[in-house]
C-alpha cells in the first residue's frame, strides 16, 4: 500500500505575505525546499515559523506570493502532506480508531487499515495502548500517536510544528527517534523549534525566521558554524532577540 | 392533606397494578414523544452540524433564528399545524387531523430548534477544536459531520434529552391537534389536564407520578452515562 506515486518535490515559495488585520506577519518570504533533507526552521518565539508551516502546508492562504509544488500532476499536493501539531488533537476514541481514521479518509479499506494501523503502532511502541481512548494517554504518549496517524499515511512531507515543545527529555529522545525512523523511510521533514539543541542535532537544512523574514537559508552545518547574519549569529549565542513593539504572533 | 395522601397511595397502587387506562396513556405518550424525537433528531442534527462548520451569508440571522425558535410557543405550534392539517387546509386531503401522527407532527416542529440549536453549538465547539488536525487529514467540513457528530455523541445526547423533556411535558400542541380523544390520542399531559378539570385527581396524580419518573429517569441516565463518558475518554 503506497501514497507516494510521484514526488511533489521541490516546493518553491516566492514572496509570501501572510496579513491579519493590517499586520504583516509573514514578510515577502521565498526560497526552495528539496525532497529527503530535513530542514528546520528556527528563530525565537513569534517569529512566524508556525505561520509559515501552516502556509507550506495550505492550512492558511497566503495574502500575497504563490506557493507551488512541483511533480504533483496527478494529485493534489496535499495528500501527499502530513502535519503534526505543538498541541496533539486526538479524536473522543482509541488509539487505534484515531489511526484508522485517517487512513479512512485516505479510502484504505478495513482489512488494510486494521493491519497498517497495528504495524504503525507497533513501530512507535504504542501496541499496548491501541484500544486505550486516546485523551486518556499522557502527552508524550499523544504526540508519539500523532506522529503514528501522520507516518502511517506515508506521506513525502511530514510537517512538524514544535512538536516536543511539551515533552520531557525522555520522550523527546523517543519522538526524535521516531522522527529519525521516518526520515531514512524516505519522507522529508520540515520542522520548526527554537531550540538550538534540537536543530542541531535534527537539521540538515535551517531555515532562520525573525519577526516574520527570512534572515538565512543554509546547511546546518554552515549555519551553526559560520551564519551569515548578525541576527543569527546572536541567536545562536543564546542573546534574546525580539522587538520591544512586537506582539507574540507565533 | 389527607385527600392528597389517599390520593398519592391510590396513584401509586394504580401504577403497580398496571391500570389499563393508564397504560394505554403511558405507552401513547411515549410512542408519539420517541417518534417526534427520532424524526426531529434525524432533520436538525445534520442542519445544525451543517450550521456549524459551513460559512455561508445569512448563517449569523439562521442562528438567531433557531436560537428563537427555542422558544417557540407550544400553543402556536398547535394552532399552526391544526391549520395546515385541517379539512380546509393545504394537507387536510390526509386526514391526519386529531390522530397520533398530527401530535408527532406538532411535537416534531416544537423540538427541532432545540436539537437543531444544541447540535450547533456542540458541532460548533468541536470543530474548532478539530479543525486544523482534520483539514491536514484531508477531511473538510463535509467529511468531517458524522466524525463530529460521533465525538460529540455525549454531549448531543443532552440535545436530544432536551428535546424529549419538551416533547413529553408539552401539553397545549397535542391538545390542539390531538384533541384529547379517549383511546385515541389522549397522551400523559393532556390526560392530567382533563382529569385535573374534572377533579379526578387520582389519575392525574398517578399520571404525574409516571410522567416524572420518566423524566428523572432519562436524565439521570444520560447524566451517568455522560459522566462515565467524561471519566474514561476525557
Amino acid at each position: 500500500m503506497t501514497f507516494a506515486i510521484e514526488s511533489i518535490f521541490p516546493i518553491e515559495l516566492a514572496g509570501i505575505c501572510y496579513e491579519i488585520a493590517n499586520k504583516t506577519l509573514i514578510n515577502n518570504i521565498s526560497f526552495t525546499l528539496q525532497a529527503n533533507s530535513r530542514t528546520v526552521i528556527l528563530g525565537p518565539n513569534g517569529a512566524g515559523k508556525s505561520l509559515l508551516l501552516r502556509l507550506c502546508h495550505g492550512l492558511i492562504q497566503p495574502s500575497s506570493g504563490s506557493i507551488h509544488w512541483h511533480g504533483a500532476r496527478t494529485r493534489q499536493p496535499a495528500d501527499f502532506q502530513a502535519m503534526v501539531f505543538q498541541r496533539p488533537i486526538m479524536l473522543r476514541r482509541s488509539a487505534q480508531a484515531n489511526v484508522e481514521y485517517a487512513l479512512a479518509l485516505k479510502g484504505v479499506g478495513r482489512a488494510g487499515r486494521k493491519y497498517l494501523t497495528h504495524e504503525v503502532l507497533k513501530k512507535v511502541g504504542l501496541t499496548e495502548f491501541a484500544k486505550r481512548p486516546a485523551r486518556v494517554m499522557s502527552v508524550g504518549e499523544q504526540q508519539k500517536l500523532a506522529l503514528a496517524r501522520a507516518w502511517v499515511l506515508k506521506p513525502q512531507v511530514l510537517f512538524l510544528d514544535e512538536p516536543t515543545a511539551s515533552l520531557d527529555p525522555a520522550s523527546t529522545y523517543a519522538f526524535e527517534e521516531i522522527i529519525a525512523e521516518i526520515h531514512a523511510a524516505g519522507t522529508k521533514i520540515v520542522m520548526t523549534t527554537h531550540n538550538m539543541g534540537q536543530a542541531q542535532r535534527l537539521a540538515d537544512e535551517i531555515l532562520f525566521i525573525h519577526q516574520g523574514q527570512l534572515l538565512e537559508q543554509s546547511s546546518a552545518a554552515s549555519f551553526f558554524s559560520a551564519p551569515k547574519d548578525s541576527r543569527a549569529e546572536a541567536f545562536i549565542r543564546g542573546e534574546l532577540l525580539f522587538n520591544p513593539n512586537q506582539e507574540v504572533n507565533s | 392533606m389527607n385527600d392528597f395522601r389517599d390520593a398519592l397511595l391510590t396513584a401509586v397502587s394504580l401504577i403497580v397494578n398496571l391500570n389499563q387506562d393508564l397504560t394505554e396513556i403511558v405507552l401513547l405518550s411515549l410512542q408519539v414523544s420517541f417518534s417526534a424525537l427520532i424524526i426531529a433528531a434525524l432533520i436538525a442534527m445534520p442542519i445544525g452540524a451543517a450550521v456549524a462548520l459551513y460559512r455561508f451569508s445569512g448563517r449569523t440571522a439562521i442562528i438567531i433564528f433557531m436560537n428563537a425558535l427555542m422558544g417557540l410557543p407550544p400553543v402556536v405550534v398547535g394552532l399552526i399545524v391544526y391549520l395546515l392539517l385541517s379539512r380546509t387546509g393545504p394537507l387536510g386531503v390526509f386526514g391526519l387531523l386529531f390522530t397520533p401522527t398530527a401530535m408527532i407532527v406538532a411535537q416534531v416542529l416544537l423540538i427541532m430548534p432545540i436539537i437543531g440549536a444544541l447540535t450547533r453549538q456542540v458541532i460548533e465547539d468541536l470543530w474548532a477544536e478539530y479543525e486544523e488536525q482534520l483539514r491536514s487529514l484531508g477531511a473538510g467540513p463535509g467529511r468531517a459531520i458524522t466524525a463530529l457528530i460521533w465525538d460529540g455523541r455525549y454531549s448531543l445526547l443532552t440535545a436530544l434529552l432536551a428535546g424529549f423533556g419538551r416533547a413529553s411535558a408539552e401539553v397545549g400542541a397535542v391538545m390542539i391537534v390531538g384533541g384529547n380523544i379517549d383511546h385515541v390520542t389522549r397522551v400523559m399531559t393532556t390526560s392530567i389536564a382533563l382529569e385535573v378539570s374534572k377533579g379526578n385527581l387520582v389519575l392525574a396524580l398517578a399520571l404525574g407520578c409516571v410522567l416524572m419518573t420518566i423524566s428523572l429517569g432519562a436524565n439521570g441516565g444520560a447524566y451517568g452515562m455522560k459522566a462515565l463518558a467524561e471519566r474514561s475518554e476525557k
